[in-house]
């Protein structure tokens, strides 16, 4: 079943045309994604080849749903069109949104979320700066490259997508039933939290990997909710406990600030829940093994 | 960005915030002629991007031009934690009677932004919010409502700011909330925010943080940068568009994507407990494309730090291909011989992913005398830190 994107759900891409947006919108078909269309007023009733697949472009979101039925977008448009961009997807009532643009500005992300909260978050919104999210074997919406691994049963959600990678290369011979990559900047749509209710009630996942960095107090706070609300095994890593206070680590949200969004604390708070945690990527790797085989 | 105080006045001045005329000098002697314009007295305060320069003696009031000489020279050079002061700002007097703050920041946690207002001003306001939390107000700002009349006057009822100030304070607020959403910052911070003798309220002291992410629509922010306090290498890098950040170890590190880099950071740390306690020396993130010119660029910035003792390029080869990135490596190394600089740091390299094995064997068939292959995250953080120690 897998959570949040499946092999039924249609797909559109919001920038295709772009440079960015067709590289990747080809390396979604080929890994099986159903791509129904793509985006782009200025060229609007025009087809985009991909490799002997013809994709229609439509004018707008609205005009694509009514289209094709699709609901989810994929967005790649610049930074500085972003925020319309996401806008336009709410307003369209699209069920789920992938941000995948680097570099947006915080200001226009606050006014993206807080607009589809007003909407009633129809929309899930995932990232934005993120790779977005795969069901191995059914279907990619984002960056994630396709082959690292097979379907399984550990279901995973990252603030960072390298480290995305890393993980499910580790657990490559066990497979996933999806990963989602939600981002590291310091306002996103779908949170670790969202990330582990879905999880929990996916009776295709046995045990969830959940992986945060250093800024904020997200990790915190989605340890509250495993203590309450999750009863499947969890195991954590925590990147950043190397990382001084008031540089920002490559992330825009990836900053200490204070006695605050220390990797220590974050840790703590996930041991304190019973989340094993890793300190390593790869210790992480074996204590979910060792949790999947106990 | 964080601003200094005097770049944060000007801000404020450009939105209408009420602020007290002040100008900023780099020698003594311009203090002579400013303080003259000022009205022949002013205070003397220290630019620096760090808290408690009061304390340390960082202001002072100068009550002629000579005076304000004499002080703008006992400050300037001065180190307050760590940070030399090079410049000062010599502001008007003023005959303060009340010491408020008011401040606008993002509010990670519930995706909005925040307004914190207190009649307490003037001192550190973790301080207020530790010690006397009721004495903080902290009102919850809608992204697309922003601060209107209403809310401005929310927020200082909410902070009890007495009734025949709140029209001037709301109004302040307003103007606050125009620098804070017009000039994409993160935090605009007024402390204190004054009542004088006369009974206005006036920004006597500020902070504002820039959001590098905006600076595609905010062009006069880039003059605003303090590029001579930047570290020389971390400015070097900037220069070439890498996201890199100098820490003080040994093992320098080149990987591709934040949390990678962030994770590899660690794992040095970790392996350099059994080697000499060496620790990493910076963070590189070279992102995706990892091209030859990018590795070049990497390598550069890192070679070129004298405490860096061992290189470990860790990279994952999601969409980029690994036999790319060898082929980056080894590129970059001739690239580098060929400007004449000087390569004589040991390369650990650990290629996983997408073509790793095709990556490899480049540089095994490369064969370059200060490369040197370990296959896996830890095995290979352990090896550099281990050249690092030696």
């Amino acid at each position: 079943m897998a959570i949040f994107l499946t092999k039924e759900s249609k797909v559109i891409v919001q920038g295709m045309t772009g440079s960015e947006g067709q590289k990747h919108t080809k390396r979604m078909l080929a890994s099986g994604t159903n791509i129904v269309g793509g985006v782009n007023p200025r060229k609007a009733g025009t087809t985009v080849d991909f490799d002997g697949t013809e994709v229609p472009v439509f004018g707008g979101v609205k005009e694509a749903m009514e289209a094709t039925g699709a609901d989810v977008t994929v967005i790649f448009v610049p930074p500085k069109f972003t925020k319309d961009a996401v806008i336009e997807a709410v307003d369209a009532g699209i069920g789920l949104a992938v941000v995948i643009t680097e570099g947006i500005a915080v200001h226009d992300t606050a006014y993206f979320w807080d607009y589809a909260t007003q909407k009633g978050n129809k929309t899930r919104i995932v990232g934005p700066n993120c790779p977005g999210l795969i069901t191995p074997g059914q279907s990619n919406a984002g960056i994630i490259p396709a082959d690292i691994t097979k379907p399984g049963r550990i279901g995973l959600v990252s603030k960072s997508g390298t480290l995305t990678y890393q993980m499910m290369y580790e657990l490559r011979d066990i497979g996933f039933s999806t990963c989602v990559g939600i981002g590291g900047d310091p306002v996103i749509g779908t949170t670790h939290i969202d990330a582990l209710k879905a999880f929990e009630a996916d009776p295709e996942t046995d045990l969830i990997v959940m992986i945060g960095e250093i800024g904020g107090d997200a990790e915190e706070r989605a340890a509250d909710f495993i203590k309450e609300n999750v009863t499947k095994p969890v195991v954590g890593y925590v990147a950043g406990f190397t990382a001084p206070e008031g540089k920002t680590m490559g992330h825009a949200g990836a900053i200490v600030s204070g006695s605050s969004g220390t990797a220590q604390a974050k840790k703590e708070a996930l041991e304190a829940a019973g989340v094993k945690v890793g300190k390593t990527p790869s210790e992480t790797a074996r204590l979910a093994r060792e949790r999947l085989s106990a | 960005m964080d601003l200094f105080e005097y770049q944060a006045r000007d801000l404020f001045a450009k939105h209408d915030v009420p602020v007290l005329a002040g100008e900023v000098i780099e020698t003594p002697e311009a203090a002579r002629e400013v303080t003259e314009r000022l009205g022949g007295r002013a205070v003397v305060k220290a630019q620096v991007k760090t808290g408690g320069r009061g304390k340390a003696g960082g202001v002072k009031l100068a009550s002629d031009p000579a005076d304000a000489v004499e002080k703008a020279g006992q400050i300037l050079g001065m180190d307050i934690k760590g940070h030399t002061v090079h410049k000062v700002m010599l502001a008007q007097t003023a005959d303060i009677q009340e010491e408020y703050y008011v401040s606008f920041l993002l509010d990670r946690t519930n995706r909005t932004f925040l307004a914190m207002a207190s009649v307490e001003g003037g001192v550190e306001i973790e301080e207020v919010a530790a010690t006397k939390p009721e004495a903080l107000a902290k009102i919850p700002v809608d992204a697309i409502e922003g601060v209107t009349e209403a809310k401005a006057r929310e927020i200082a009822e909410a902070a009890k700011f007495p009734a025949e100030l709140i029209d001037q304070i709301s109004n302040v607020l307003v103007k606050l909330w125009d620098v804070f959403v017009k000039e994409d910052a993160l935090l605009v911070e007024v402390n204190p925010l004054v009542k004088t003798a006369d009974g206005t309220v006036i920004a006597l002291d500020g902070k504002v943080s820039l959001d590098a992410n905006a600076d595609f629509r905010q062009p006069d922010h880039e003059a605003l940068e303090d590029k001579a306090a930047a570290d020389p290498l971390e400015a070097a890098a900037k220069a070439k568009n890498l996201n890199y950040v100098k820490l003080d170890g040994q093992v320098g590190i080149i990987g591709n994507g934040a949390g990678l880099v962030m994770s590899t950071l660690d794992v040095v740390a970790y392996a350099g407990e059994a080697h000499n306690n060496v620790k990493p020396a910076n963070f590189l993130d070279i992102g995706g494309g990892a091209s030859a010119e990018v590795m070049a660029n990497g390598l550069e910035i890192i070679l070129g730090d004298p405490d860096v003792k061992s290189v470990f390029v860790n990279v994952f080869g999601g969409i980029t291909a690994c036999d790319a990135v060898a082929n980056g490596i080894v590129q970059a190394l001739e690239l580098l011989k060929s400007k004449g600089e000087d390569v004589n740091k040991p390369l650990v390299v650990r290629l996983d992913g997408n073509n790793a094995e095709l990556g490899r064997k480049i540089l095994t068939d490369a064969a370059h005398p200060l490369v040197q292959q370990v296959d896996t995250m830890d095995g290979a953080a352990d090896k550099a830190a281990e050249l690092a120690a030696k």
